[in-house]
């Protein structure tokens, strides 16, 4: 049996884990669940990465006490290497560093993409592998052919825009609330998905490639008018919103699924797999479930708790490269793109 | 002496004409530059920093994604290439907690994507580029330089024979 500790710092979260052999989770911490204000006073920065500096102590305090264990009891201490904001990388890197030294305890490095692609295993009772893993967010929107935990290969990956992105800013172009994602996902129950013919973009047609930054200027001249960026939202019924909304999600999902099962043609698997942000959109969810029922495929989507960013798939991925040896010096440092 | 400053504005038709002035003002970049871009959602902000990048240095066009989640991307280049973007910051606060006045160095250029919310933050001499929406495809880009280095660099952009403002 090993006991991980997982510290992720890439982007906005704050977060620590305490995972038993890459599956049992015995803590999952979040910042923004811990009572931060209460225990520091003023107010933390939403979007700073010096605040990691300020959680990041009390995070994993949190999350060895909730796993019940201390500083030696665990078999080492993984940390996301990247990719992300290098200053809030090495924050994580920084300590991570400092207890694997003051532990004795050996440092696994871990990319927090592979580490998405390979959240849906979390929690299951059976290896998934090997699978095609969507991974879709705000920052990012990839597929991966995941071969097991060790081996992890990038198909292709969005040249723009993420999708959770273009959820974000056409929710703001249709006068909806921030996070956009779940306000689409809302009105859009209500709306015609086939109301309006929003562009697919496909790239070549063989590309596993995303764009979605073209969907954007689309759905603005659909609200405004041709040439108009400002004036055409008050004219809109409440239906007529709620048709834009889910026209323009299943254009992107159509995308998603579309390029998703061109993945499971080329590498000829059985399984897929999705995670990330934006796998909690119930249309997204349900046209994968149904497109791979109706293909015989197995079809797992991460649990709700590990599709944001989340330490404990930091933890999970990061037992893997523990057992098969491939551990970090102390000279670790941060990357900001992923390769 | 102090520089003459005035605006000049060129029309692109097509994304790719888009990319071929973004490319055009990416080999123009001198070090320690700071381009500020305004303008509404669909613009074409990201696509311009694609060109910067190309121009700055070949091939690297296609590694640019949008920042508005990751906030910070680096390229390198000629000079390093930092693409930032202000959408999801509430204030300049937030801006300088990300540790921005470190990006600008003797090596680097800073692009920065909604600079208008962050306008505290620039510096006085920041070139800002305003990208208007004048059809599905074709872009207005309104360039000012606010100092001597930001004219220096748009000089060197009107004088490209292939980019006629």
């Amino acid at each position: 049996m090993a006991l991980i500790l997982g510290i992720e710092t890439s982007c906005d979260e704050t977060a620590a884990a305490v995972v038993v052999d890459g599956g049992d989770v015995r803590s999952n911490i979040v910042a923004s669940q811990v009572d931060l204000h209460r225990k520091y006073g003023g107010v933390v920065p939403e979007i700073a990465s010096r605040a990691h500096i300020e959680r990041l102590d009390a995070v994993i305090e949190e999350a060895l006490s909730e796993a019940g264990c201390a500083g030696h009891d665990l078999d080492a201490i993984a940390v996301t290497q990247g990719p992300g904001l290098v200053g809030a990388l090495l924050i994580g890197v920084t300590a991570a560093k400092t207890l694997s030294w003051a532990w004795s305890k050996p440092l696994v490095a871990v990319d927090h993409i592979r580490a998405h692609a390979c959240s849906p295993a979390i929690g299951l009772d059976r290896s998934p592998w090997p699978a095609v893993a969507l991974i879709v967010s705000g920052g990012h929107t990839s597929l991966f052919q995941v071969n097991d935990p060790s081996s992890i290969e990038r198909l292709g990956a969005t040249t723009d825009d993420a999708a959770g992105e273009a959820f974000d800013k056409v929710a703001s172009i249709l006068g909806l609330e921030y996070p956009g994602g779940p306000a689409i996902d809302r009105i859009a129950s209500n709306g015609n998905p086939k109301a309006v013919n929003f562009p697919r973009t496909m790239l070549a047609p063989d590309s596993l490639d995303f764009s979605f930054s073209g969907i954007k200027t689309s759905v603005l001249y659909h609200v405004h008018g041709q040439g108009q960026t400002t004036g055409g939202l008050e004219k809109l019924s409440g239906q007529a919103l709620a048709d834009i909304a889910a026209s323009f999600q299943q254009a992107v999902v159509d995308v998603l699924v579309r390029k998703t099962m061109l993945a499971v043609a080329r590498t000829g698997l059985s399984t897929v797999v999705l995670g990330g942000g934006v796998a909690a959109n119930r249309t997204l969810r349900n046209t994968l479930a149904t497109v791979c029922r109706n293909r015989k495929l197995e079809f797992h989507a991460a649990a709700m708790d590990y599709c944001t960013d989340n330490a404990a798939m930091i933890a999970a991925l990061g037992f893997h490269s523990f057992r098969a040896g491939d551990l970090a010096g102390l000279d670790l440092d941060a990357y900001a793109i992923s390769g | 002496m102090t520089a003459t400053r005035h605006d000049a504005t060129w029309s692109t038709a097509s994304v790719e004409s888009t990319l071929a002035l973004g490319e055009a003002l990416g080999r123009c970049l001198n070090a320690e530059l700071t381009i500020g871009l305004v303008g509404p959602l669909g613009a074409g902000k990201t696509n311009l920093v694609k060109g910067i990048a190309a121009g700055n240095a070949p091939g690297m066009g296609s590694s640019v994604t949008s920042p508005t989640f990751t906030l910070i991307h680096e390229y390198d280049g000629r000079l390093t290439l930092y693409h930032v973007d202000a959408y999801r910051l509430r204030d300049t606060a937030e801006l300088l907690a990300l540790g921005f006045d470190e990006l600008m160095r003797a090596d680097s250029v800073v692009v920065v994507e909604w600079a208008d919310r962050v306008r505290s933050a620039m510096p006085e001499d920041s070139l800002w580029i305003t990208l208007a929406l004048t059809g599905p495809t074709s872009r207005d880009l309104t360039f000012q330089a606010g100092g001597p280095r930001s004219q220096r660099c748009l000089d060197a952009l009107q004088t490209d024979d292939k980019i006629q403002a």
